[in-house]
């Protein structure tokens, strides 16, 4: 995984609660079975006026000029500005690959669901829980200025804007340390191994029926 | 001695490690794998030549992209057919327990688990797939996670997780007759919205939970998830019990006794504090029935579609306004005046025996209706299949009309070749409503299974409680 640098970027608004895992990524894409190419599909239906399905060159679809993705500078986003319990639904981790495969560093908003929450820091995507007070005021900031630019410092924990204001925002420790130097978590574990097993010794001579 | 949660306490079973700041190693007993999110992580186990931790702990199924049609025929879809025969050979080369496609106890994931005995009281369980939840009906700690968490599961037995919050949902007294498991976890979404269980563990109790057999339970626990909580857990009592003795994969002689008297312990202590109480009266619960695009988007049989003009909050308004155009609906409508063209009987919510029995007591006698294009019903397994088939339940649905399918996720979310048109109204069994969940455009009115029976012979919503 990449090193988590501080950036600064475009920022896209998704002014809608509850933006579900089925928005993100239709289930027809999940038949993929690689990591990568998530990007051309990320809020496929609401993005084209046609409908996809893998294999068809999106290229070659009917495109959405309304959907806020496909206008100019948003098709350049990095952060993504989002409203309440962003990622609900399904725990497919293609949600994460398509935002990320897309552009997307940040996703910003007052809550996200868990199992996305998770999902998002093993692919290099930050999500940042900010109080729905400064989303709204991010949004309203979004509105008078099109091209919104944030700049993201997770060392330091800040979000900034151009005319100086700073947000802090809370992240756990381990998984700043994982995004900061894109480390592997399985190889982390591993490092613990000969615990796991002794573990096990224990746990099974308590629990002979799970053996 | 503190006072333990159910949740803590199969927690506290499976630490393995824990770091400062509360990140632990969570040692996972029990891994259920499908065709969708395991692809990658197989890739990437043989990318970094790790082998899997332990064989004996996972168990895989295809069910998503299966066809609910004749299964001689074989997957038409290229693309599905590439993502079955990459888990089949996946688990052929590491050498996994599979239940291919065309074994009799092929099913959907959540539902084969249980009943193969492999989900046990005091387990972690994991999959890649969020209605893991399911398992929580056997006092099980099951949550569903990513591909690359998936990945790490396979080479460590573990995961890096942090301890949830405890939220208890108590259900006091009875329900009402007529009224299901589904009613019940809608009625409980409705309540807390979708966001309402986001960072906790809920434990369902009270007197109408411990009633539930453990299919109701699971019915349950599935859609914890619609209420934001990973986890969902119910006490393990006799019911539970009586229902894994004797199943393939459950304890044998030898180690049973010590395993039950374990298992009795499960359940939270008196005096157990919890950081979140939520009770509902089980009289209040009616037959539900979701008007929108999400979960909490639901109100009782006898009730009407929102009207957007009657919420302040702007947000939720506009929301609302976004749901009704989607579906198709006038604000104030009333439920029972909506009119269906397809009724889906299954998904991991309500496809085991006793959904295709309710479905099947309504559907007696009675007819599909004219409006109806389709009502299919697709059982959770292949053993659920031949179980309703022995209690000519295929019968029943035949004869009324219904289509009667092979196993599988089929119309839950449309992977397949069984989905929902544009503009399509479904009463569905399944757990999500999302735009675009059982096909482009279509339109997913969440319910009962004898909820959706009545929908299909009546060809509208219509309360149960009021057919004889
Ligand atoms: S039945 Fe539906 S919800 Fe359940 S596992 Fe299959 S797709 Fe997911």
């Amino acid at each position: 995984m990449e090193k988590f640098q501080k950036f600064t970027g475009i920022v896209a608004p998704m002014d809608r609660a509850n933006v579900d895992t089925d928005a993100i990524i239709p289930k027809q894409y999940l038949k993929s079975i690689k990591r990568s190419g998530f990007g051309p599909n990320l809020f496929d239906d609401w993005r084209y006026l046609d409908r996809g399905e893998p294999g068809i060159d999106n290229a070659e679809r009917r495109v959405d000029p309304d959907f806020i993705l496909n206008k100019t500078p948003y098709k350049y986003a990095q952060i993504l500005l989002a409203r309440e319990n962003f990622g609900c639904g399904s725990s497919r981790e293609h949600a994460v690959w398509a935002l990320t495969d897309f552009g997307f560093k940040v996703v910003i908003a007052p809550s996200f669901a868990d199992i996305f929450f998770n999902n998002s820091f093993k692919s290099g995507l930050l999500p940042i829980v900010l109080n729905s007070t400064v989303v709204d005021q991010l949004f309203e900031e979004l509105k008078a200025h099109e091209d919104y630019q944030l700049s993201i410092d997770l060392e330091n924990q800040i979000v900034s804007n151009s005319a100086g204001a700073q947000i802090p925002f809370e992240v756990d420790e381990f998984r700043k340390h994982c995004l900061m130097n894109g480390l592997d978590d399985i190889g982390l574990t591993l490092q613990h191994a000969e615990q796991i097993k002794s573990f096990e010794q224990q746990y099974y001579q308590q629990s002979p029926w799970l053996k | 001695m503190t006072a333990l949660t159910l949740y803590d306490k199969v927690w506290q079973q499976h630490v393995v490690r824990q770091e400062e700041g509360g990140t632990s190693f969570l040692y996972i007993d029990r891994h259920l794998v499908h065709e969708v999110t395991s692809p990658q992580a197989f890739e990437g186990l043989r990318i970094n030549n790790r082998p899997l931790w332990r064989k004996s702990s996972i168990l895989a199924v295809p069910d998503h992209n299966v066809p609910t049609t004749d299964r001689a025929l074989g997957i038409s879809d290229p693309v599905a057919k590439l993502q079955v025969d990459t888990l089949d050979e996946n688990c052929t080369s590491f050498g996994l327990t599979e239940f291919k496609m065309t074994d009799l106890r092929q099913g959907i994931v959540h539902v084969i688990g249980p009943e193969q005995g492999a989900t046990l009281p005091g387990m972690t369980v994991v999959c890649g797939d969020s209605h893991t939840s399911t398992h929580g009906a056997f006092a099980a700690l099951a949550f569903g996670i990513g591909t690359s968490e998936v990945e790490h599961v396979m080479a460590t037995q573990c995961l890096i997780q942090k301890k949830s919050k405890n939220m208890r949902v108590t259900i006091e007294g009875p329900v009402g007759k007529g009224v299901t498991a589904k009613d019940i976890v809608l009625a409980i979404i409705g309540k807390i919205g979708t966001a309402g269980g986001t960072g906790y563990a809920i434990e369902f109790a009270g007197e109408a939970i411990r009633n539930l057999s453990v299919e109701g339970r699971m019915t349950v626990c599935n859609m914890t998830i619609e209420a934001g909580a990973r986890a969902g857990m119910i006490a393990c009592d006799q019911t539970t019990i009586d229902y894994i003795k004797g199943r393939p994969f459950a304890p044998d002689e030898k180690n049973w006794e010590a395993a039950v008297s374990y298992w009795n312990t499960l359940h939270s202590d008196e005096g157990a504090v919890f950081d979140r109480e939520v009770v509902i009266k089980g009289e209040s619960i009616e037959p539900q029935v979701t008007w929108g695009t999400s979960p909490e988007m639901v109100v009782s049989v006898n009730g009407k579609v929102p009207n957007p003009a009657n919420e302040s909050d702007s947000v939720k308004s506009d929301g609302i306004k976004q749901a009704l155009n989607y579906m198709g609906l006038e604000a104030d409508e009333a439920i029972e005046q909506i009119f269906v063209d397809k009724v889906f009987i299954g998904s991991c919510t309500n496809s085991r025996i006793e959904d295709m029995r309710a479905a099947a007591a309504i559907a007696k006698g009675r007819k599909v209706a004219d409006n109806v294009r389709l009502a299919m019903v697709v059982p959770g397994s292949g053993l659920v299949k031949q179980q309703a088939e022995q209690e000519g339940l295929d019968k029943i649905f035949i004869e009324a009309g219904f289509e009667w399918r092979e196993p599988g996720c089929s119309m839950c979310l449309a992977m397949n070749a069984d989905r929902l048109e544009p503009g399509e109204r479904c009463a569905s069994t399944s757990n999500r409503n999302f735009e675009g969940r059982q096909g482009q455009g279509g339109r997913t009115h969440l319910v009962s299974p004898a909820m959706a029976a009545a929908a299909a012979v009546f060809g509208h919503f219509t309360d149960v409680r009021k057919i004889n």
